[in-house]
């Protein structure tokens, strides 16, 4: 693993390393001193060309408890607005001596353009790219629902995968990054995935996807679901004729007060409910869900430092010993 | 003026028949099999040996961004009508999406004229089917035909003439000119931002999709609509396998339409957009094996007339960057016919006589062209092109004529080499590199 660009590049040793890994950050997380050295002297920049406070703070967090220094280039108000291209920035930051680049940009690929390139040598992780991926996002909800299935199940976490969890992602899945990526890794580590969205809401091409495809969220909550991921609705969406308006969206494809009433009803609280934040309360999902003991939210917030601590101590330290990435769960045709 | 020279073809394969001589002499062809060697002219003759070449009617283009006026950083009359000659080319026709447009007679009289100071091929400006490109008031379509570059072919390639009044009467207006509009199929509303081939490909990249009903949805109409006011009616670039079908059922109607194929949308398909490198990034995208595999047949078919290559040079900072800032376009005029070759012909789908209809005689009828895409006959204008078709080669971008490095065949081996080009007789290209420009009449 030189790059995180998508999950489809890694195998389930790489995944389960990186879980294992982020378990033991999460300890240093709730030690009175939240500090390793492990990259001291090592400079990782955060290339941000989208604002994103939430992933920059937590990708911030972990590189500052791993001792690295932290340069936070953000494209708003800097040369890179001003008409700079990606190559200068990217040839700007090599020049700097930067040993990492996590970079969040508003095209999909931009990360790969990075990695592919000879701009700049160091590794590069996808903070988040256009409609594409966001895997450090996706191994902290892999990291949430790791922990949740162990102690439902009663097994320690290490080691283990989501073999046999049935995850329900519900929403935007045609312009989630989110979605891409938890796809993906959720397949290699074993569960089983339900995408459920209005048809206005699913690429043209997902038919080929290995996962089943819904319309309809009772029916999908009623088949037996062990954690629903709400996507978040932009606002952009609703005045471009994806659905007719919020009130029937969240009708329809939100968690509602109605919807947790019968989770309650079925279960006595196995059920989680997931969110990537930041939430829009009252549309993709109530106040009442947000805040019930079954939400998440502040869990993955917690487990996304430790999981990112966990991607760039394996990136940065050196270690010859990780698994080559795997093809398993790659569609046909790619 | 016509050259002086005399040259002597020993041995090559007229169409990949059986080989003879060729005497060239005065712009004409003077002479063919045993009469070559033995023509009073023969005796003063650059004897060229080309024995197991192919001779074939030299190559016409219907679809070449030059890029001047207004893009000289990215081609020039020049440059472009260089590589055109390298890639076998004796006629190009330069599309209008120049700065200024080319929708006045003025614009297509410079560009004509560069192309006559260049001497390199033939070339013939497209006109603007509507001022500045924007689809709605009608250019001056008949000072741009009566004008000295005699434009038959007009098209807003780039845009959609996606308004169907302003299709229609461009249709019925060019009739009066022998004209024929050559529409880039593409419905507006359904490709907004789009980016590649809208399909399980972009599905898990993540890039806004350019559907196929986008395409076919526009030729469905103009089909139509070529039928209700019986024009000629010509499709650049198709991409689909859909766009094949519709086109073959018009053509089965009686309507009178062509259309055109790029020789990248036979071989490349949308799965090396998986890379993210904006070299594969062009419009209409690549498209599926199924549409690659649908384009062959139809071509082989002769529902698709011609190649077309959009030959469309960028300068490198418009393709090193993100997918979604980078400029769309491949050069294509140093790579088209070896492309062919390899797809068509080595394929058994095509002959090298039905190679010539496709890149000569057809390309050359549609746009009205009397002295190219001839038969290679005693008498008719010397337009020919040797291709050694046994060579092959390793695409590199950087040894071209064009200005443009973003050829997608980039690092590719390709068949057959073109060897020697005759210009209205005049060696544009000798031992396979650039020869002499031809001198031309007063411009
Ligand atoms: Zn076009």
């Amino acid at each position: 693993m030189k790059h995180l660009l998508s999950t489809l590049d890694l195998s389930r040793a790489d995944a389960i390393r990186i879980l294992d890994i982020a378990e033991e950050m999460a300890a240093v997380g709730t030690r009175e001193v939240k500090k390793l050295p492990a990259l001291r002297g090592r400079t990782v920049v955060n290339l941000f060309f989208e604002d994103s406070t939430r992933t920059r703070i937590s990708f911030e967090a972990a590189a500052k408890r791993l001792s690295a220094d932290v340069i936070n280039f953000s494209a708003k108000g800097s040369s890179v607005s001003k008409g700079e291209s990606l190559k200068d920035t990217a040839q700007t930051l090599q020049a700097i001596g930067a040993d990492a680049v996590v970079i969040r940009h508003g095209a999909s690929g931009a990360p790969a353009r990075l990695a592919a390139t000879d701009w700049i040598d160091a590794p590069v992780v996808n903070a988040g790219d256009g409609t594409h991926e966001h895997p450090t996002q996706a191994l902290l909800d892999a990291f949430t629902l790791r922990t949740h299935w162990s102690a439902l199940h009663g097994h320690t976490s290490l080691g283990s995968d989501l073999s046999g969890m049935k995850v329900a992602i519900v929403g935007d899945i045609l312009h989630s990054r989110v979605a891409r990526s938890n796809l993906w890794l959720l397949r290699t580590l074993g569960a089983e995935v339900t995408m459920v969205a209005p048809p206005t809401l699913l690429p043209h091409g997902s038919k080929v996807w290995p996962c089943t495809i819904s319309y309809d969220l009772d029916a999908t909550l009623a088949g037996g679901i062990d954690a629903v991921m709400m996507l978040r609705v932009q606002g952009e969406r609703m005045h471009d004729s994806f659905f007719p308006n919020t009130r029937e969206y969240s009708r329809l494809w939100g968690f509602d007060d109605a919807r947790l009433a019968a989770l309650d009803a079925r279960d006595t609280g196995e059920t989680i409910i997931m969110h990537p934040g930041p939430m829009n309360r009252g549309l993709e999902i109530s106040s009442a869900a947000a805040d019930s003991p079954r939400s998440t939210v502040l869990a993955q917030v917690a487990n996304g430092v430790a999981v990112r601590m966990a991607v760039l101590y394996l990136l940065l330290s050196g270690d010859q010993q990780r698994p080559a990435p795997s093809d398993a769960t790659r569609p046909a045709g790619l | 003026m016509s050259t002086n020279t005399t040259y002597l073809i020993r041995g090559a394969k007229p169409l990949g028949n059986q080989g003879t001589d060729i005497l060239v002499h005065d712009g004409t062809i003077a002479a063919l099999g045993a009469d070559a060697a033995t023509h009073p002219a023969a005796a003063n003759a650059t004897v060229i040996e080309a024995a197991g070449q192919i001779a074939l009617p030299g190559m016409v283009d219907l679809h070449t961004h030059l890029r001047e006026p207004g893009r000289e950083d990215a081609e020039t009359v020049e440059t472009g009508t260089r590589a055109a000659a390298l890639g076998g080319f004796t006629a190009v026709h330069a599309m209008a999406n120049s700065n200024p447009v080319a929708d006045t007679a003025g614009v297509v009289e410079q560009v004509w004229s560069l192309g006559k100071r260049s001497g390199w091929v033939d070339v013939r400006p497209v006109g603007a089917v509507t001022v500045g490109l924007e689809g709605k008031q009608m250019s001056e379509i008949g000072a741009m035909a009566d004008s000295r570059a005699q434009v038959r072919v007009f098209s807003d390639d780039g845009i959609c003439v996606f308004d169907p009044l302003v299709m229609r009467r461009a249709l019925e207006y060019v009739k009066a000119f022998d004209g024929v509009i050559a529409q880039h199929a593409q419905e507006p509303r359904l490709t907004e931002g789009a980016q590649m081939n809208e399909g399980e490909v972009s599905a898990v990249l993540g890039l806004a999709g350019w559907p196929a009903v986008a395409e076919e949805s526009i030729i469905a109409r103009d089909v139509l609509l070529a039928e209700h006011v019986g024009s000629r009616l010509h499709i650049c670039h198709v991409s689909t396998a859909g766009s094949v079908e519709i086109i073959r059922w018009a053509k089965s109607r009686g309507v009178n339409v062509t259309a055109e194929v790029t020789p990248h949308h036979l071989l490349l398909t949308d799965e090396l957009v998986s890379s993210y490198d904006p070299v594969y990034k062009v419009n209409p995208p690549l498209r599926t094996e199924t549409d690659v595999m649908a384009l062959r047949a139809g071509l082989a078919d002769g529902t698709i007339d011609i190649i077309g290559t959009d030959h469309a040079p960028h300068p490198s900072e418009a393709k090193e960057c993100e997918w979604a800032a980078a400029a769309m376009g491949m050069t294509g005029l140093e790579t088209a016919l070896s492309v062919v070759q390899h797809t068509m012909v080595e394929t058994g789908l095509i002959t090298w006589a039905d190679f010539a209809r496709i890149t000569s005689t057809a390309p050359a009828a549609i746009g009205r062209l009397t002295d190219q895409g001839r038969e290679l006959a005693v008498g008719e204008p010397a337009n020919i092109t040797l291709v050694d078709a046994e060579a092959r080669w390793v695409v590199d971008p950087y040894a071209m004529a064009t200005k443009g490095r973003n050829s997608p065949f980039k690092g590719l081996e390709l068949p057959g080499k073109v060897t020697h080009v005759f210009f209205h007789g005049h060696p544009t290209v000798r031992d396979g590199k650039l020869g002499t420009p031809r001198l031309s009449e007063a411009f």
